[in-house]
């Protein structure tokens, strides 16, 4: 009734879990080169971070489209999450109405810009009415009208080594973008909200618009975007501060 | 083999009835292995509903608009469905790799049409009630060689029409998948009702888990557990 472990099965599991760990070994080498891994890919979690976010990028399309809806479909409320920043910075810009508010952008790009709120809306805009999730499970459909973060991007000219976008608003929220989100049609610096000005508690002047990841993405109260090829030395390294809290960098699901 | 299970003191196990487990190795790995990441997908799932436990039907909700029902559970922000997603999303990936190796080998190996296709003849009505009259009476089953078929009615179920539903239900919510597959969440009516329809069939996935469980429990917990952890079931030293 004994059943030791044959030699052969000894061998063909020895070879099998060899072949087993150099092919992990070689697939994460490949995953890399690729940009299949996210910033945030260490600690527990890192398993499943890195298999969702490689998976989608490998099987989905860059640039498929999120639904977009009816005016009719419009939702009467759309709730608010958080809080205007409380910096003094912040609260003399709203009090002049953003007249004297500006975003630089800069990091690897050829000609880094700081522009003003007035010079972005005269760049071609796009308005979609899309459907936003927040990562709590509320959703709502609304109308965002902005100039995509592609035209800005493709005017100041980012460099072939970049691959990321990193947003910094006037509060902690930081974030980043892969390149095929930041050049994604639907990926706007939005300043209008079902037709009017953004409102100041939706992120006013401008805040980022990704109609393809979960709400917390679409960073508000924008003021500067940088462009970079590596995240680590940014926060604790993790692309966003979302990670430090618990949430996940990439917000695609 | 059938009279070894039948009067297990009286026969002299051969190597035949040895080498023929229960549950072959296949079944039993990737069972315990789905049993760990089902744990963390309950879990999880609860930890992310404490955020927001409130569900509507069709395509928007939230605080303000009117909801389809509400949970009593405390409101719980910025902590549980951080980890509650990580959680869901890893125990997901485990739990659909394993089963998917389930899935194609249970085809391969005709698995689902040996053990889980029922008779035609067990499909009468008067048959069901009889299996479902023994099954209310808690009548401890006597050893057989297979499953009968309110068992195989059940698992075929959950193989073939909760799972691959719980499965597309998550990608309804997925704004990335859905931007490209957006039958995923149209074909419900809208992501909100995605989201409680995937809500309701969790339920009965742990509603079966539950009668699952008490099933085990009734046809003998520790021979049961043995069949599914070594592939043999206990053999009994005394009559029961």
């Amino acid at each position: 009734m004994s059943n030791p472990v044959s030699r052969r099965k000894l061998i063909t599991g020895s070879l099998a879990a060899g072949a087993g760990a150099a092919g992990l070994t070689y697939a994460a080498r490949l995953a890399s080169r690729y940009g299949l891994i996210p910033p945030d890919s260490g600690g527990i979690w890192g398993v499943g971070e890195t298999l969702t976010y490689a998976t989608q990028r490998v099987l989905m399309s860059y640039h498929s489209l999120a639904r977009e809806f009816n005016r009719s479909d419009i939702s009467k409320v759309i709730p608010v999450s958080g809080d205007p920043p409380k910096t003094e910075r912040f609260e003399r810009l709203l009090a002049g109405r953003f007249a004297d508010w500006r975003l630089t952008v800069d990091g690897m790009v050829a000609r880094p810009t700081t522009f003003s709120l007035d010079e972005l809306k005269r760049l071609p805009s796009r308005s979609q009415i899309t459907h936003q999730a927040c990562e709590e499970g509320w959703s709502f459909i609304a109308e965002w009208t902005g100039v995509p973060l592609s035209t800005v991007l493709n005017s100041v000219g980012i460099s072939p080594q970049a691959k990321f976008v990193v947003v910094f608003p006037f509060d902690e929220s930081w974030d980043s973008l892969d390149l095929p989100d930041a050049f994604h049609p639907q990926t706007l610096l939005a300043y209008g909200l079902n037709g009017q000005d953004l409102p100041t508690p939706h992120g006013a002047p401008i805040r980022l618009r990704v109609a393809r990841q979960l709400g917390y993405k679409s960073v508000k109260y924008l003021s500067h975007i940088k462009v970079t090829d590596t995240l680590k030395n940014i926060g604790k390294g993790l692309g966003s501060a979302s990670p430090e809290f618990g949430y996940s960098w990439f917000a695609g699901i | 083999m059938a009279d070894f299970a039948y009067a297990p003191r009286l026969a002299i196990p051969t190597s035949d009835v040895l080498d023929s487990p229960r549950h072959s190795a296949l079944v039993r790995i990737t069972h315990w292995i789905f049993t760990l990441s089902f744990f963390g997908l309950v879990v999880s799932g609860f930890a992310i509903i404490l955020a927001h436990p409130h569900f509507y039907w069709g395509e928007t909700g939230g605080i303000g608009s009117p909801s389809l029902f509400d949970l009593p559970l405390p409101t719980m922000l910025g902590g549980p469905s951080g980890w509650g997603r990580s959680l869901h999303f890893q125990s997901a990936w485990i739990a659909v790799l394993a089963g998917s190796l389930y899935f194609v080998s249970g085809i391969l190996t005709q698995h689902f049409r040996t053990h889980l296709l029922p008779a035609m003849a067990d499909l009468s009505w008067r048959s069901l009630r009889d299996s479902m009259v023994e099954h209310l009476r808690f009548k401890r089953p006597v050893e057989e060689e297979s499953y009968n078929v309110l068992q195989r009615l059940s698992y075929l179920t959950v193989i073939f029409l909760i799972f691959p539903l719980i499965i597309i239900t998550g990608f309804a919510m997925s704004p990335a998948i859905t931007s490209v597959i957006p039958q995923f969440v149209t074909v419900f009516g809208g992501h909100q009702t995605a989201r409680t329809i995937h809500f309701f069939l969790g339920d009965i996935l742990v509603l079966f888990f539950l009668v699952h469980i008490a099933m085990v429990i009734v046809a003998g917990f520790s021979s049961r557990m043995q069949a599914m952890i070594t592939g043999h079931p206990a053999i009994r030293k005394e009559p029961s």
